[in-house]
């Protein structure tokens, strides 16, 4: 009668299986001190905006937009200090979470549009009035990156070239030429070359960073803040919200230099393509750009003043969200639009600048679709709400289960046990290595599935049952042909729910993708301790007298099970 | 009473749900009117994300009231203010305030009852919030149901599919109707709760599916047994698990909607297990008394069924004949049938 020795012997390893997946999760998380998983702000306490893009045509907007969005709000949460505020994407929208109280600030700082605007350089300095010494090391320019000294300039840019010869060769371009990644139309026009030009790497006499300039024509109070101003610091004026009216003070994007600028003379909106490429003759990276007809004509008259003028007025500053991103010196008056910006770039760092330009000419706008604030004290609420819930939904399926499925139901309640056991740990293991947070709809995602995890016992008890009432089979060999069929079932059942769970988790918005996760991961957990642990259980159990011999409490006595009177109610069939 | 419960617990209770199945088309049918016409009158009672607008969350205190709370946000310069209680807490709903108006309120409300500000929380949803998750929520609503359709189809059969589909759109409808009617308020965690019932729903279909496909798998050519009758005894023989499967399903989520309403009063907690709790009751009905009768109707219509009832119809005339011509034990011929089929199906299980 009994099954073949095989599978009677395995369960007892695939118990051990388990008991080494669960001490390996345990140590991984005594190792990390990862004993309490971290919280979303909605149980922490903090605020959190989800910004919706804004488009005229209501279109999606381009993903590229999108990403640049994300660095650009990212760039001003930092420079408010606020250390562990994060910006994430979320399908079209941008996500800030802010934790912790009184926030205003940052909050109003990030839904504003950010802005492009090109204006004459009338002044330059290093980034700090008492000049630091240390050569930047970043290759890329860093919000961080202190004032390079000469030569070490960040990015390729050649940034001290320039002022060692102030006055960059113009270099008469060629028609035709052709760029790898560019498709536009060649020959129109001539392509006037704008060299990016320097920030002045020769220390300012530590006084007055503006010593020896020409000064004329700058607005006083500009002058005030200008020497007052720290490139280096965290908030170096991103996100500021500059007047094309006005003359203005802002740092260089890495924060290596400060400019005084201009009123504006052409607005990102002016540009019409930007694109990184190669020049043929000469195999260096360049950027193009071209301008709408009134951007290009206002284009011409800049870029014929900046010629004109002395070191470092030749230099033209392009300001995106408050930092000047880069300040080409003008090589001469550039008609009809077609704009080539060379200096030592490289494929990364021209791409980079390309796709700035096309943000300036395109910039998102968003609204702020929600803001939620949550006080600590709401949060501890919405915490505790949650785990109390999830314990009494736990407390009352296993009271369930005892009552009736009895000593099947202790083998039931274990399970519960071990599923409770290694949810704990997965969240505690993902919150500590891949940076989860842990929200309200993540714990009701949970409990809700406390369902799901019961409900394969019950298909494979229910199954068991049926086999012993059909058969007289012992309940060794009904525990094993059970299995084999409610194995099936359970695949089935759990593959729709981890289907629906992707489904939510890629489509839906805001909390729905943490419960999709939650409902998701409860699912795979449902299949390890039922393959790992319930079966084997079971299997063993059933070389329990208290189980093989029908006792009272075990849930499978005969009397329970119907087997004395079998087939009296089937009346109604006839 | 408790012979039925033991009959349950058993397994031994024959329920001709299936021979029924024009009666549950006409409650279903009835019901989803009933849904229908309350979302038409009605509509859906939409809360603030939908609409737009902005809430604040604060600690009641003891000697507060309705009034007294009203009249201090409307000072502080909001025109549509509502004051309900939540659990231990006031939430006050205005129309959309701006970034500088929030901090006012959040102040306001502070000095009032002695609170910190951060102590008020708040939320400002934007208009068109609402109806990019409504989009974002029909959109998934649709993947889903064509992933599910496609992984039936593969895993059990078109008719399956169609019949858990034809399922899952009456809870959805009947949900909705219930919300309607009711007038429960409609926020993003009950969008999220008709999601999840979906999932259920589903899930409950298949256990019942992966049954009837066992036992019909065993029908043959044997005449004994129309697919109909073959669909009732699995429903019947599933019964017990699926109810115990529903209860324990429903059961955490009653926990949720009753620590939702007692401790928290509002948010999250008790709109999602709201409309689970309602979801799930009406999915356990449907599964039972929606899918399977569907899909019957549709493998009826199978030539291989249909011959086969034929022939169990021509059987079961010459039996009664028979029995006519004796005039004795109709019963005891019945049971014997089912015990019959019984049997005859675990010997082929082996």
């Amino acid at each position: 009668m009994a099954p073949p020795t095989s599978s009677q012997i395995k369960p007892g390893r695939t118990l051990l299986v388990l008991l080494a997946i669960i001490l390996a999760m345990g140590a991984t998380i005594a190792l990390q001190k990862a004993f309490v998983p971290k919280f979303g702000l909605d149980l922490a306490g903090g605020t959190t905006v989800t910004l919706s893009p804004v488009t005229t045509d209501g279109k999606a907007p381009p993903q590229e937009s999108l990403d640049r969005a994300v660095n650009i709000i990212r760039d001003r949460v930092n420079g408010t200090g606020i250390s562990d505020a994060e910006v994430a994407r979320s399908g079209d929208n941008i996500v800030i979470s802010v934790p912790g109280a009184g926030r205003d600030e940052a909050i109003k700082l990030v839904a504003t549009t950010a802005e492009m605007r090109f204006r004459q350089v009338l002044a330059v300095a290093a980034a700090t009035t008492p000049p630091t010494t240390l050569p930047t090391t970043a290759a890329t320019p860093s919000p961080s990156a202190v004032t390079p000294s000469t030569g070490t300039s960040p990015a390729g840019r050649a940034l001290s070239k320039a002022l060692a010869e102030p006055t960059p060769t113009p270099t008469v371009t060629r028609r035709a030429r052709s760029h790898t990644a560019t498709g536009e139309k060649t020959g129109a026009g001539t392509r006037a070359k704008a060299t990016p030009s320097p920030t002045p790497s020769v220390a300012p006499s530590e006084e007055d960073p503006l010593a020896g300039q020409d000064l004329s024509g700058i607005d006083p109070a500009a002058l005030q803040k200008f020497r007052t101003i720290d490139c280096t610091a965290k908030n170096r004026g991103q996100g500021a919200q500059d007047d094309p009216n006005k003359q203005i003070v802002a740092c260089s994007q890495d924060g290596s230099a400060r400019y005084i600028l201009d009123k504006a003379a052409v607005q990102g909106s002016q540009i019409t393509t930007a694109s990184a490429g190669v020049r043929q003759d000469t195999g260096e990276w360049v950027v193009n750009l071209d301008f709408k007809s009134q951007g290009a004509s206002q284009w011409s008259d800049l870029t014929a003043k900046a010629f004109g003028a002395q070191p470092p007025r030749n230099q033209i500053g392009v300001v995106l969200d408050g930092l000047v991103i880069t300040a080409p010196a003008s090589n001469g008056r550039i008609p009809g639009g077609k704009t080539e910006i060379s200096g030592s770039f490289n494929q990364q760092s021209a791409t980079e600048l390309a796709d700035q330009l096309k943000y300036g000419a395109l910039p998102l706008k968003f609204v702020q679709s929600s803001v939620v604030s949550v006080s600590s004290t709401l949060g501890q609420d919405q915490l505790r709400g949650g785990l109390v819930s999830g314990a009494i939904g736990l407390l009352i399926v296993m009271l369930y289960l005892l009552l009736y499925y009895r000593g099947l139901g202790a083998i039931g309640i274990a399970s519960l046990g071990i599923a409770t056991i290694v949810t704990y740990f997965s969240v505690a293991v993902l919150s500590a290595n891949v940076g989860f947070r842990w929200s309200l709809p993540h714990i009701i995602g949970l409990v809700v599935s406390i369902g799901i995890t019961a409900d394969s016992f019950i298909v494979y008890f229910e199954r068991i049952r049926d086999e012993m009432k059909e058969g007289h089979r012992t309940l060794r060999a009904a525990v094993e042909v059970a299995w084999r069929r409610a194995k099936r079932t359970i695949l089935v059942a759990d593959a729709v729910m981890f289907i629906a769970a992707v489904v939510l988790y890629f489509l839906a918005v805001g909390g729905v993708a943490g419960f999709a996760f939650a409902m998701g991961l409860t699912t795979l957990i449902d299949i390890v301790v039922v393959f790992l642990f319930t079966k084997p259980l079971m299997s063993l159990a059933a070389r329990m007298k208290f189980f093989s011999k029908g006792h009272k409490l075990s849930g499978l006595d005969a009397e329970r099970m119907g087997r004395t009177n079998s087939g009296a109610e089937h009346l109604q069939e006839a | 009473m408790p012979g039925i419960i033991s009959r349950l617990y058993r397994g031994d209770i024959n329920i001709d749900f299936v021979g029924k199945r024009k009666l549950w088309y006409g409650l279903s049918a009835l019901l989803m009117i009933v849904s229908i016409v309350g979302m038409v009158i009605h509509g859906l009672n939409l809360g603030v994300e939908f609409k737009g607008g902005s809430v604040f969350d604060f600690p009641r205190a003891t000697n507060s009231s309705v009034e007294e709370v009203r009249t201090t946000i409307k000072d502080a310069g909001v025109h549509q203010v509502i004051v309900q209680e939540a659990g231990p807490n006031w939430r006050v709903t205005t129309e959309s305030l701006d970034t500088n108006e929030v901090p006012k309120v959040q102040q306001a409300v502070a000095d009032k009852y002695h609170l910190k500000a951060d102590d008020v929380s708040t939320q400002v949803i934007g208009a068109t919030w609402g109806g990019e998750v409504m989009q974002k929520a029909w959109i998934g609503l649709a993947v889903f149901m064509l992933a599910i359709m496609l992984y039936l189809s593969l895993a059990f059969e078109w008719r399956m599919a169609l019949a858990a589909i034809v399922a899952l759109v009456h809870d959805l409808v009947i949900t909705a109707g219930i919300y309607a009617w009711s007038g429960f308020e409609v926020t993003p965690a009950t969008m999220l709760g008709f999601l999840t019932i979906l999932g259920y729903s589903l899930y409950d279909a298949v256990v019942v599916f992966d049954m009837i496909k066992e036992v019909t798998g065993k029908l043959g050519t044997s005449a004994k047994m129309t697919y109909t009758q073959a669909a009732n005894n699995a429903l019947s023989h599933t019964l017990i698990r699926s109810l115990n499967t529903s209860l324990v399903a429903i059961l955490p989520v009653a926990a949720i909607l009753f620590i939702g309403t007692t401790l928290l009063g509002a948010g999250t907690l008790k709109d999602l297990s709201l409309a689970l709790f309602v979801g799930m009751i009406v999915g356990t009905y449907s599964s039972l008394c929606v899918a399977t009768p569907i899909l019957v109707t549709l493998k009826e219509r199978e030539p291989q069924w249909r011959k086969l009832a034929e022939r169990v119809a021509q059987r079961e005339a010459s039996v009664a004949k028979a029995a006519a011509a004796s005039a004795k034990q109709p019963v005891v011929a019945g049971s014997q049938n089912g015990v019959a089929t019984t049997d005859d199906g675990k010997r082929k299980k082996r």
